[in-house]
């Protein structure tokens, strides 16, 4: 046998190994460094409500929050809002959203259509506050402490079972 | 009913499969000729209950049997009927299904339609392939069974099939896509059934070429029609976007086209034995990659259907039994087969193994750019992909000396020949083929520039060097019956692989495009050419509302009126781009719409394409030459000896 007969066999080899490496990968799950750390400084106006409040890392301080990254134009906020609105329902938690490079009438009009889970949502018209924070792409979910520290980082449509699996192991 | 029905249908189709494989082994290690010939039988067996079972799913979509989760999933009540038909293969379940009845179709064909081949070929060939679709029918059972039930959404109407895939190019491509992948089956069972079998003589690669030649006819045709359809409903006025899953079906078109080229070689000469097998044993192989990357998730693109780990687990294990196993028979048997003669340097065996070679490597850097996503983040070196850039240059670099190959390998002459000889004879070729290209650019006033016009030249020189070709054959042999359908099949199918390599370099040089923002009534020039937007009017489909505007396109005498459309699917709310094409044989005007921007504007995007048709006439042009070359007599023909 000649040894270089094995050669396709060897690269089909390494070809699998890579393979079997990917399979466990989760091309959705996108390391982020800001896990641990506090929110970027940001101040962003208000989607809903006068232009008299701003949305600042103030606002989330002194209780849990969930902070939801989403815009009119992506089609699978839509798949998570059920969840959202039920989620917002819990005690002990209250949900904020980052609007994402959307058009400010456009996402009323999508709330007014899917419902509002929101306490206050910040509007990221250009998507800066969104760069600080290192947004993947829309929907992403960040889970923060009292003090306003990231402890968890999920990209797309949230779920009842990525909550229960993800979420709620660290809010207990 | 109809659901349990083709569950039912299902493992049946799986008993024949597993009695397809088990019986004939038994008979071949007998050597007992009735268990052999019940292969057929178990054939047709397989074929009718994967039928029955891919039409009762049909029937569910007809009659809008929600309770069925993929119907709900890839259907509605408002979708008109031949898009149900196609929806039956729109998502990962049915396009499975899909692919095990192709299967079976190409195994059916065999067993029926080959006769003359040797029986103890015919009957391992007949096994491999049973062996494969034994495993697709428990994959599908196992991890996607398409008939799976829910009872909780009842009054539902279906959350309809993706838009963008409501197209009329959608009806066509994925069954001729598929029917191109999984045609290579047959040439994969046959580089089995010779390693298994270990004999010296090459016959088998007679009765291959044809089966090798309908699955590339095949998949030529789905990449074109893909190709075509990207173009006209993804609205980005691009043809080939070096996606994962173009890419895994452009892999197996590069080794099927080095294979058809390599068993005319072992048929004719018969040198590189090993090296077809392995052909053969690599076009099925990244057939089977290509199904793993689109079905596990494991690279995220367009086409990615379900991301479901244990189906990408099936599909791996599977991988590797398959061609990890056929790759290691190859390794321990192919000298069994081999006859060691080295061609002169200058013939037209060095020319087709050369073809071979560049047309293996190009297939290589596209597995290498599609798989190196997923090294990197493999070894834990981040996140990236792969984007046209790499992929473009690598093609130009590799593509240019190919053309060159083709121009000048035509006209060798077989075992040995002289290079100045084949020069002076396409003497004229590469003069008038040097003048035509550039003197057309220059008189329509395009910008000379050097790579456009070297790759102009080469493929005219292809384009010139197939009509000597043809002219020499007519002047040798006074009649025409030396135009079999093979050459002229060959002499087609040259003739549209320069086709569309001048239409890709003509449109990629000399393409224009331009964001602009219009209100109706209003004019731009473009291109040399005057649009003026008409109107735009509210529109209502069957599944959709959206808008239509007009166009009218004026230059000279030339006036034309297109109309594209702004489309919201009604179920998933999805906007959709229909663009609209004023079409010429040497150009396209492309207009599509973008977002409205205020009361009465919209961002319009234009597109000013030259040639870009010539792209899909020339993959149509290999289709065609490649159904020539299958309706070659001799390869009917009982052999005489």
């Amino acid at each position: 046998m000649k040894i270089i007969r094995l050669l396709p066999v060897l690269i089909f080899c390494v070809l699998v190994t890579f393979f079997w490496y990917g399979l466990a990968l989760d091309p959705q799950k996108i390391p982020t460094p800001k896990i641990g750390q506090l929110l970027p400084n940001f101040d962003l106006p208000m989607l809903l409500g006068g232009s008299s409040q701003r949305f600042t890392p103030d606002l989330l301080r002194n209780h849990r929050s969930v902070l939801v990254v989403w815009a009119s134009w992506c089609d699978a906020c839509r798949e998570e809002q059920a969840f959202l609105l039920t989620l917002a329902q819990q005690k002990g938690i209250k949900l904020y959203g980052i609007n994402y490079k959307d058009d400010p009438a456009k996402a009323q009009q999508w709330l007014v259509d899917w419902g509002n889970p929101y306490q206050a949502i910040g509007l990221d018209s250009k998507g800066k506050m969104a760069l600080d924070l290192g947004v993947y792409g829309t929907p992403e979910t960040y889970l923060l402490d009292r003090q306003g520290k990231i402890l968890h980082r999920y990209a797309g449509s949230l779920t009842a079972e990525v909550w229960r699996r993800e979420f709620l192991t660290l809010l207990m | 009913m109809m659901a349990e029905l083709g569950v039912y249908a299902l493992v049946w189709a799986l008993l024949f499969s597993l009695l397809l494989v088990l019986v004939p082994v038994w008979g071949i290690y007998t050597k007992n000729a009735t268990w052999m010939n019940a292969a057929t039988t178990y054939v047709t067996g397989q074929l009718i209950f994967i039928g029955l079972a891919y039409g009762c799913l049909c029937g569910c979509f007809l009659q809008n049997d929600f309770t069925v989760v993929y119907v709900l999933a890839n259907s509605s009540l408002h979708l008109p009927w031949f898009y149900k038909l196609c929806a039956v293969w729109g998502g990962h379940e049915g396009s499975m299904l899909l692919w095990v009845l192709i299967l079976a179709f190409w195994t059916s064909a065999v067993a029926w339609a080959s006769p003359h081949l040797d029986r103890d070929i015919r009957v391992r060939v007949l096994v491999v392939l049973g062996a494969l679709s034994a495993g697709f029918i428990v994959f599908i059972l196992m991890t996607s069974n398409p008939f799976v039930r829910q009872f909780v959404l009842t009054q539902t109407e279906g959350r309809d099939l993706n838009p963008l895939l409501q197209d009329i190019g959608f009806l066509f491509h994925p069954p001729m896509l598929y029917m191109g992948y999984v045609g290579f089956a047959v040439a994969f069972a046959f580089a089995i059934a010779v390693l298994w079998l270990g004999r010296l003589e090459t016959k088998w690669a007679k009765s291959l070429r044809p089966w090798t030649m309908a699955a590339w006819c095949c998949l030529t045709l789905g990449i074109t029609l893909g190709s075509w359809w990207a173009y006209r409903e993804l609205g980005w006025g691009g043809w080939w976007f070096w996606d994962p899953v173009e890419n895994a079906s452009f892999m197996p078109w590069l080794v099927g086209t080095a294979l058809i080229h390599a068993l005319i070689l072992v048929e004719k000469r018969n040198q590189f034995v090993a090296w077809t097998l392995l052909l053969a044993i690599t076009g099925f192989s990244l057939s089977l990659v290509g199904t793993f990357l689109v079905r596990s998730g494991v690279l995220t693109s367009v086409h990615a259907f379900a991301v479901d780990p244990l189906r990408g687990l099936y599909i791996l294990m599977f991988l590797g039994v398959v061609i990890g196993g056929s790759l290691l028979l190859f390794a321990w048997r192919a000298q069994t087969v081999v006859q060691h003669r080295l061609p002169d340097w200058v013939s037209r065996e060095s020319a087709m193994l050369l073809n071979n070679i560049f047309l293996v490597v190009m297939m290589l850097t596209v597995l290498l750019g599609t798989v190196y996503p997923l090294v990197i983040d493999g070894l834990g070196l981040g996140k990236l992909s792969v984007g046209a850039p790499y992929f473009n240059q690598v093609f130009t670099a590799l593509s240019t000396p190919l053309l060159l190959l083709m121009a000048f390998g035509l006209h060798v002459n077989w075992q040995r020949d002289s290079f100045l000889g084949v020069l002076r004879k396409l003497g004229w070729v590469f003069g008038l083929g040097l003048l035509c290209p550039l003197l057309c650019l220059v008189s329509v006033h395009y910008p000379l520039y050097p790579m456009t016009c070297l790759g102009a030249v080469l493929a005219t020189w292809v384009m010139f060097s197939t009509l000597e070709k043809v002219r020499q054959r007519l002047l040798l042999s006074k009649t025409a019956k030396k135009i079999n359908g093979a050459f002229l099949g060959m002499v087609i199918a040259h003739f549209g692989f320069s086709v569309t390599a001048l239409g890709i370099i003509i449109s990629n040089s000399y393409g224009i495009e331009d964001d602009l923002k219009m209100t109706p009534g209003e004019h731009t020039l473009f291109a040399g050419y005057d649009i003026q937007f008409l109107q735009e009017a509210s529109i209502r489909g069957p599944n959709y509302h959206g808008t239509r505007s007009s166009f009218l396109i004026t230059q000279g005498q030339h006036q034309a009126t297109i109309y594209p459309e702004k489309r919201i699917y009604d179920v998933g709310k999805m906007p959709m781009t229909e663009s609209a094409i004023d079409v010429n044989p040497v150009r396209d005007i492309y207009i599509a719409m973008g977002e409205p921007l205020d009361a009465t504007a919209w961002s319009i995007r234009l597109y000013y394409k030259p040639f870009v048709r010539w792209i899909w006439a020339g993959g149509l042009m290999m289709f065609i030459g490649g159904c020539f070359g299958l309706s070659d007599r001799r390869f009917y023909r009982k052999e005489a000896a």
